[in-house]
């Protein structure tokens, strides 16, 4: 970041710094001179490691976001949430089935939900969090295995949940539940691990290893490009 | 959105948009001629980063002594351990384990699950948190020779010709024979891979692949399955323990050679543990975070190299430590998602990359080094590159184009990661193109490993990024979660079988690094030089300088 930017006011858990305009939560951290450990990870918005809690300048909400995608603005009062404190369930995947039945037992705190729609509100990737949990409760794993697909796990939703409900994990759950049971198999997948078992390609592949590479070479740009 | 300036480019995409629509709706994806070999060999050999001078240059210590290495890859290896290891008393452990998994992203935590299930006891030690991994950010793919029209066959040439035939063949049939068997332990435990209804996989090309052979959970690929896996971890409390926030800082041997232990350092308590293992398995990840030639990168904050600097003092072999993979397609504007990820998928579903004027200059799936060379010769001596107001070059990647090829609505349903990511900074990719230029990616070369994932140190095993020879100078597309999966069941397999049969453990020792530092202080090397350096360091200087009592010394803590 060039030293001529214009540079703005904010406050990291209440404490005033000076940082550039234009900079995510996490540039100003750094910026600021906090060597981070907790509350950063991919930085890309892809492992909610980030979660943060925010209110603008003037404005009497929280907000939530994640630090390495939300930019700092003119007096943001901010603070990062490393962890949530939340229960996790363990369980036998391939001991449940994808119903109602497997949701009360593991996730009993589902049939909680007000339907208040604080989750969906607090949810940085914009998940409609409530329909997932609403679906849940009705035992539509399918509906809340896609409507969750996106969840980063950043934990914002349970932490602002008024019924102590751990969406992220139920989701979790939801989604696992569906790719296990939920769609049809592939028959292409399932024949070639047979051929595969069978021994179909070892020779060739054997050949191969041993080509010179020259000869494979030529193979290489011999072949056919058939792209669907 | 884009500056009026910048704006003006983007009307000349729009110009010629129809006609390459057109092109794509007649031709598919061959919309530019394929380069053939020598066209190939010219791009690499003059744009290619890894083919300056300067990006290579002699490691002076250890097993590959007098080998070329990216420069900066020499210069971390050239380093002392962060600590005196007289400190420990070896024969007091904290910890004993059948298998001990260092890293946890997605070969990680394969490794574990897989060691767990053959009746290991594990212990997963990671310096973040149990999924934080560039597994996790993975958007596009992962490859497997699954379809009617398709076979491991091909999918060994594809992978060859794509790592310019250096890579080790035993590997690359461990890689593609396990393919299809990865899909499917994968989709057991509950990976929701992108299907048509009724059931077939929906596959998309890669660069450098002669059939479709990508299988994606949206553009959510890596974390689609990494997160699936985590969650594995999190119900196998009986097998598998887990230390977050622990750096592995070395690697212990015995007398006999054998990998036996390791010291762990917690970033938070700032404690040391001695761990004694029958086995280990290095599953660190790769080197983005030392942004080699000064690169932007996509790679996770904790990518620094670690497991392959206490494997190097230890003497595991590297192999392919010369080359850097660099994406073709990193973020250039805006400034806040610099160097960012911008899937390959974006291509494979038919967007392509266009210069200033709007024309097409390359085939938009060649092999990504191909590629990527492609668009620094474009921007640098066709001169064809949109300039950013910080000063940065890139060229178009015209994604508008994938909704108007596969329906609208496509991006949406396809790529709502990429969607999502520039829409917080004000661009919308279904309406308007994407600035891009090549940002560094992936760790192409490793340690070496035989087909079980094990090193030259009796003990030791590797899977994931750490590992050298799978994909040779270059990695295609969708490899690299598939060697994940394959090298992290086959490793954890492996190395629980060795615990199994009975490690005879020799008298525990350090020499491995007293002897490798005797050769670096021989350099004259300053004693602040450490590595593994942990985590990348971006506090400022103005800032650093008044920084007094930080422990700093190439690590951060």
């Amino acid at each position: 970041m060039s030293e001529k930017q214009k540079m703005i006011k904010v406050f990291i858990m209440g404490e005033a710094y000076e940082v550039p305009e234009g900079s995510t939560i996490v540039m100003a951290m750094e910026y600021a001179g906090y060597q981070l450990k907790k509350g950063v990870g991919c930085r890309e918005g892809f492992c909610g490691a980030c979660a943060t809690v925010y209110r603008e300048k003037g404005d009497y909400k929280l907000q939530g976001g994640l630090a390495c995608q939300t930019v700092v603005t003119d007096g943001m009062t901010l603070a990062q949430i490393p962890f949530v404190p939340a229960e996790k369930p363990v369980y036998d995947i391939k001991k449940l089935k994808p119903d109602i039945d497997t949701i009360k037992a593991l996730f009993p705190m589902v049939f909680r939900c007000v339907a208040c729609n604080t989750c969906t509100k607090a949810c940085p990737q914009e998940i409609k969090v409530m329909d997932y949990v609403q679906a849940l409760k009705r035992g539509d794993v399918a509906r809340a295995a896609n409507l969750s697909f996106d969840c980063i796990r950043c934990g914002l939703c349970a932490l602002r949940c008024p019924a102590e409900i751990v969406q992220y994990n139920a989701a979790t759950l939801a989604q696992r539940l569906y790719g296990r049971y939920l769609v049809k198999k592939s028959p292409e997948l399932e024949e070639r691990i047979v051929e595969i078992g069978e021994g179909k390609y070892d020779q060739e592949l054997a050949e191969l290893e041993k080509m010179p590479r020259e000869e494979l070479s030529k193979r290489y740009y011999a072949r056919e490009i058939k792209l669907k | 959105m884009y500056p009026d300036y910048m704006m003006k480019s983007v009307e000349m995409v729009e110009k010629t948009r129809p006609q390459r629509l057109e092109l794509a709706r007649k031709l598919g994806k061959q919309v530019f001629p394929p380069m053939n070999e020598k066209e190939r060999e010219d791009v690499l050999n003059r744009f290619h980063p890894d083919y300056k001078k300067e990006s290579r240059r002699k490691i002076r210590v250890g097993v590959n002594k007098g080998e070329q290495l990216t420069t900066e890859v020499a210069d971390l290896l050239e380093s002392y351990s962060r600590v005196d290891p007289a400190i420990f008393d070896l024969n007091k452990a904290d910890y004993d384990t059948d298998v001990l998994v260092i890293g946890a992203g997605s070969a990680g935590m394969a490794a574990a699950i897989t060691a767990g299930i053959n009746g290991s006891n594990v212990l997963l030690a990671t310096k973040l948190r149990l999924g934080d991994s560039n597994s996790m950010m993975a958007q596009g793919g992962i490859q497997a020779a699954d379809q009617k029209n398709d076979s491991p066959v091909l999918h060994y040439l594809d992978v060859m010709g794509g790592g310019h035939f250096d890579n080790k063949p035993d590997l690359v049939r461990a890689l593609v024979n396990d393919g299809p068997i990865a899909i499917k332990w994968l989709e057991d435990l509950g990976v929701m891979f992108d299907k048509n209804e009724d059931g077939s996989m929906m596959v998309k090309p890669g660069g450098g692949t002669c059939r479709s052979r990508m299988h994606s959970t949206r553009d959510y690929t890596g974390a689609g399955i990494c997160r699936v896996l985590r969650d594995e971890v999190y119900n196998m409390p009986d097998r598998i323990k887990y230390l977050e926030f622990t750096s592995i800082i070395e690697l212990i041997l015995d007398d006999k050679g054998q990998a036996v232990g390791a010291i762990a350092y917690h970033l938070e308590t700032k404690q040391y543990s001695i761990i004694k293992a029958r086995s280990i398995i290095i599953a660190t990840g790769g080197f983005g975070r030392l942004h080699i030639r000064g690169f932007e990168t996509t790679n996770h904050y904790g990518a620094t190299a670690d497991g392959l600097v206490i494997a190097y003092r230890a003497g595991a072999n590297l192999m392919f430590m010369d080359s850097v993979q660099y994406h073709p397609t990193g973020a250039v504007f805006p400034e806040q998602i610099l160097g960012f990820l911008c899937t390959e998928k974006i291509r494979t579903m038919g967007a392509q990359p266009v210069n200033m004027d709007g024309d097409l200059f390359v085939y938009p799936l060649e092999p990504r080094d191909v590629e990527a060379s492609a668009f620094i010769r474009e921007c640098t001596e066709r001169k064809k590159g949109i300039t950013t107001p910080a000063n940065r070059v890139g060229i178009w990647l015209d994604s508008p184009l994938v909704d108007q090829i596969n329906g609208e609505g496509a991006i949406q349903k396809n790529l709502p990661a990429m969607l999502r990511q520039f829409k917080r900074f004000d661009i919308d990719i279904v309406k308007y193109p994407m600035l891009v230029f090549p940002t560094l990616h992936y760790q192409n070369g490793g340690i070496e490993i035989d087909e079980k994932g094990e090193s030259g140190i009796p003990g030791l095993y590797v899977a994931g990024e750490a590992v050298g020879g799978i994909h040779g100078r270059n990695r295609l597309m969708g490899n690299s979660q598939l060697d994940l999966i394959v090298f992290g069941r086959r490793s954890g397999y492996w190395a629980s079988e060795r615990a199994k049969i009975g490690v005879k453990v020799g008298k525990l020792t350090m020499q491995h690094v007293y002897d490798y530092e005797k050769e670096v202080s021989a350099l004259n090397i300053p004693k602040k030089k450490i590595a593994p350096i942990i985590l990348p360091d971006y506090i400022p200087d103005h800032v650093k300088v008044k920084q007094k009592t930080t422990e700093y010394f190439g690590t951060l803590f």
